[in-house]
């Protein structure tokens, strides 16, 4: 077995430890977010830098696969099972978030219906990309969370979207409720995630050994490859971000703020390990980036997609994870006690 | 070499819209298309290609002029309000009449 993967207690779990955590300036920075950076710099100056789709997707999909894998060879080894009162303690708050991220935008920020609506979605969905790096972030620090966050994600995913279609709708607004719950639920972060953990859940510790240099022990090389990416992605919205101005900013910062006290207050409810805290935390403060964009794009066409997805990929994605994420793990901690 | 006339519809739209669009096709009666991914500039901004959240595509349909007068129509009412997309048609010539 992985010599340095650490189990401080039977239902958690923290992925290789790749350093020692440094405090001493900018060393403290995890050195994935450092190719986030540069992906920022060099798509703000117009460099000659992309990654093929393909390779995105090969990314995304390793790492996607890699926490589901994790997750599930984590549950194996213990097999205290899903408390239930937790995971639909998660999904509520999957359904509340959208209805002030709404209420903000609808009302402080005068949004139309439709925009205030979609930015719901965005905002009260998760990002998966933050969930890989928060679990680096707590495993580079050999901070224990449990084994079944992957399923936390899975949870918060989809309701959020769900709610805001019918902010913008209605109950009975033309909405192809089929077609969109198809492509919902066979979404690939969801099928790719639960896919993981059932691999790893079946194969158990052993079993997963042949696989392990593929998706644990890459794991922080590809995280940030994928950073590299999401910088470029991130660059490519600035100019969006321009005309749009100070309200996506200011939206972008204060609504995560806001909803990562209402995640780490769930998780103190629910009485999660200090990791586990700052992932839920990290998770009710991400904004959701591919599922529901793609989702509103056609359930409410009329909503303008720039101006969710911007606040998402380049206000708030960046925040989460340079100064959001450190900031949540400290709430956790206070909240602890 | 005897040649047939038919219609060339050339569609470029966001790749967001392409399963829904395949499924309108289909219900139209078009019996081919072919789909490639395509960047460039327009009205509504650059789009890029080489991330599919937003990206485009070109769909393209060889099909009898009427029914690419339908399926013209049917895009036009539906799509053109809330979605980046373009389209035209060209008289092409074909050899094989049954595939189109």
């Amino acid at each position: 077995m992985d010599p340095v993967t650490r189990r401080c207690d039977s239902h958690t779990v923290a992925l290789p430890d790749v350093s020692p955590p440094r405090h001493n300036g900018m060393q403290q920075l995890d050195p994935v977010i450092w190719f986030f950076v540069l992906g920022v710099v060099a798509g703000a100056a117009r460099a000659d830098l992309r990654l093929p789709a393909a390779i995105y997707e090969f990314v995304s999909t390793v790492l996607l696969l890699a926490i589901g894998l994790k997750g599930g060879v984590e549950l194996a080894r213990d097999s205290g099972g899903l408390p239930l009162a937790e995971l639909g303690g998660i999904l509520l708050l999957g359904f509340v978030l959208p209805l002030p991220a709404f209420w903000i935008a609808r009302h402080l920020g005068r949004l139309e219906r439709a925009d205030a609506a979609s930015l719901a979605a965005h905002y009260g969905s998760v990002s998966v990309g933050t969930f890989a790096v928060v679990i680096g972030y707590l495993a580079t620090r050999g901070i224990a969370f449990e084994a079944r966050a992957p399923v936390w994600v899975v949870l918060l995913e989809v309701p959020a979207i769900l709610v805001g279609i019918v902010l913008a709708r209605g109950l009975s607004g033309d909405v192809a409720w089929r077609h969109l719950l198809r492509e919902l639920f066979l979404g690939r972060s969801i099928v790719l995630l639960l896919g993981g953990l059932a691999i790893g859940w079946l194969a158990g510790p052993q079993g997963t050994e042949s696989i392990e240099p593929l998706f644990f022990d890459l794991f922080k090389g590809i995280l940030a490859l994928f950073l590299l990416e999401m910088g470029l992605i991130a660059a490519a919205q600035l100019p969006t971000l321009r005309r749009h101005g100070l309200f996506i900013v200011l939206y972008g910062i204060a609504v995560p703020l806001l909803f990562a006290v209402a995640g780490a207050g769930l998780g103190r409810l629910l009485d999660l390990s200090l990791g586990g805290t700052t992932v839920l935390a990290t998770l009710a403060a991400s904004a959701s980036y591919i599922a529901a964009p793609a989702a509103i794009r056609t359930a409410v066409p009329e909503a303008n997609p720039a101006l969710s997805l911007t606040a998402a990929l380049a206000v708030t994605f960046p925040f989460n994870i340079v100064i959001g994420i450190p900031l949540y793990e400290r709430l956790a901690l206070a909240l602890a006690g | 070499m005897e040649q047939f006339p038919r219609r060339l519809l050339t569609v470029v739209t966001e790749a967001v819209l392409e399963r829904e669009l395949v499924a309108e096709l289909e219900a139209l009666g078009v019996r081919g298309h072919t789909i490639t991914d395509a960047r460039g500039r327009g009205s509504r901004g650059r789009r890029q290609s080489d991330w599919a959240q937003d990206g485009n595509i070109r769909i393209e349909v060889v099909c009898e002029p009427a029914l690419a007068e339908r399926v013209a129509a049917r895009l036009r009412e539906r799509y053109y309000d809330h979605y980046a997309m373009i389209l035209f048609m060209q008289d092409v010539n074909v050899l094989r009449p049954d595939k189109f």
